[in-house]
């Protein structure tokens, strides 16, 4: 284990050691949150017993096809925009402000126009990630070294070809981090627009369990949300350290 | 008398004024012919215009004025088939190992796999990469990834390859030793060389002819001609009139470069 790695696992371990401890001498109490080790107990109870799991899918399926839209999507608009200096001109501050749009409250016009379906949950996840992609490719696309575009005028490539063998594979790190924000915004978008108005999924059923008390299902359900996104971001992490050090960056 | 393979007749090349600034008339008129299978090379002082003049013959950027014609057809912001480039700086691509960078340089050539294969591996041979095939360029020391470079160009088997001082950033024991490798690459493959460089004795031990450019906006005002045989090395420049050929190269360019200083106001 790397000296990083362990410095990681050992905040985290720290961290969840206070919460013990805190949870067991009562300084917050169990109607509040339960000790860490009763969260993993019913974590694991949950998982034999099968429940949810038909909840757990629909929500990471529709993370899944909101990260993946969001994604290709940015990643295109981001390289086409890139070529047209007066678009981007035009659009910077549009990027610069975006986060400050509150997605949410245009939920309920969403399933008035796409219906009580999941389509308004995925835009919503889809409109908080695409944004991260679009500036985060225009930001790699922006360092790529002139030497590298005249190389591909002499190797004779069209725009397009120089995307794809040069432009992009050069803003690779940039990309993985594109994707990295980019499945956060669509795990936010998806999840916080189950907790405000569905009838399935995993954000509908923590705030269900929110708002009936229901401990054992809640804290479990919110442990699973982190362990799939520190599993994905971890994969995401990982990759980008073997494009690092290929590349003498790391 | 050998026939030019490259021609520039009155080329100037003016780059547009930006917001309320006046353009800037970076080179020419200039004429030059390069002739087939030499070793050409051109020196000026810093801001001459010696990489437009590069990037005109490559046909990265068209000339305001005057024509330039490879092998008989004019060339105007079109790379031509037959011509390769090695640039000063870094280009090798990061993300592919040695072999993939040099076989990049065949990705747009109509060839059998077989065929590629056989050609990238004795080019990485030739170029004394072998060992490192399998290397990323983040792996290897400046001058083997400016090898990797040359390798990628000359695979394509260009008939004029450009140098833009494709030694700049290397230290002077390799530089030598590169310009050696560049001379016996120029007889194994006969292409035409065109090199672009500040270091006079580099293009006086490289070059069949050497143009010296003025001061910006760059125009030849002297062309000097080696004599030196076909086979030869850096041990050229214990030759007798090694040295009487870099003093005429540093007065020409000794009175251009201070017209340079002069300008940027440091004086002399």
């Amino acid at each position: 284990m790397s000296r990083l790695r362990f410095y990681q696992f050992a905040v985290v371990a720290g961290f969840v050691l206070l919460l013990e401890g805190l949870c067991l001498a009562g300084v917050i109490d169990k109607v509040t949150m339960p000790p860490p080790h009763i969260i993993v107990r019913d974590l694991f109870r949950m998982i034999i017993a099968g429940r949810y799991f038909a909840d757990i899918g629909k929500s990471l399926a529709n993370v899944l096809l909101a990260f993946s839209s969001a994604y290709i999507f940015g990643v295109v608009a981001g390289t086409i925009l890139h070529g047209y200096k007066t678009a981007r001109d035009v659009l910077d501050p549009l990027f610069a402000t975006y986060y400050a749009i509150p997605v949410f409250a245009f939920y309920p016009l969403f399933i008035v126009i796409f219906g009580l379906g999941d389509g308004p949950q995925v835009l919503i996840g889809f409109l908080l990630a695409v944004v991260a992609v679009i500036v985060t490719t225009l930001n790699g696309l922006d360092r790529v070294p002139l030497v590298l575009k005249k190389t591909a005028q002499v190797n004779g490539l069209n725009p397009l070809q120089t995307a794809l063998r040069i432009t992009l594979p050069f803003c690779a790190p940039y990309l993985l981090t594109a994707a990295k924000l980019a499945l956060a915004y669509a795990f936010i978008g998806v999840i916080g627009s189950e907790f405000i108005m569905a009838r399935s999924g995993m954000g509908y059923e923590i705030s269900y369990a929110y708002t009936n008390f229901d401990n054992a299902t809640m804290y479990p359900l919110i442990l699973l949300i982190l362990l799939f996104s520190i599993a994905a971001n971890s994969l995401l992490s990982h990759w980008e350290s073997v494009l690092l050090a290929r590349r003498g960056q790391k | 008398m050998v026939a030019a393979q490259v021609t520039l007749r009155g080329v100037t090349k003016v780059f547009p004024a930006g917001a309320g600034g006046e353009g800037v008339h970076a080179l020419g008129p200039i004429d030059i012919e390069i002739r087939k299978g030499e070793f050409f090379a051109v020196v000026g002082p810093s801001g001459c215009g010696k990489s437009t003049l590069l990037e005109l013959i490559a046909g990265l950027t068209a000339p305001t004025l005057g024509k330039i014609e490879f092998e008989g057809r004019a060339i105007r912001e079109n790379v031509p088939d037959g011509v390769g480039v090695v640039f000063q700086e870094d280009a090798c691509f990061s993300w592919l190992n040695v072999r993939e960078n040099v076989e990049f340089g065949l990705r747009q050539k109509n060839i059998g796999t077989d065929e590629k294969g056989r050609r990238v591996a004795a080019v990485i041979d030739m170029m004394g990469l072998r060992d490192f095939s399998e290397s990323y360029p983040a792996q290897l020391s400046g001058g083997m990834r400016q090898r990797v470079c040359i390798a990628r160009t000359i695979v394509a088997e260009p008939r004029l390859i450009l140098l833009d001082e494709p030694f700049g950033a290397l230290d002077q024991q390799t530089r030598l030793l590169m310009g050696d490798e560049v001379l016996r690459l120029w007889r194994a493959t006969g292409a035409t060389v065109f090199l672009i460089t500040h270091a006079l004795d580099e293009a006086a031990m490289l070059a069949d002819r050497i143009v010296v450019m003025s001061a910006r906006p760059g125009k030849a005002v002297d062309l000097i001609e080696t004599g030196w045989p076909r086979e030869r090395d850096s041990r050229i420049v214990e030759r007798e009139n090694f040295g009487a050929i870099t003093s005429r190269l540093w007065k020409t360019l000794r009175e251009e470069s201070l017209k340079t200083m002069g300008r940027m106001g440091g004086g002399a």
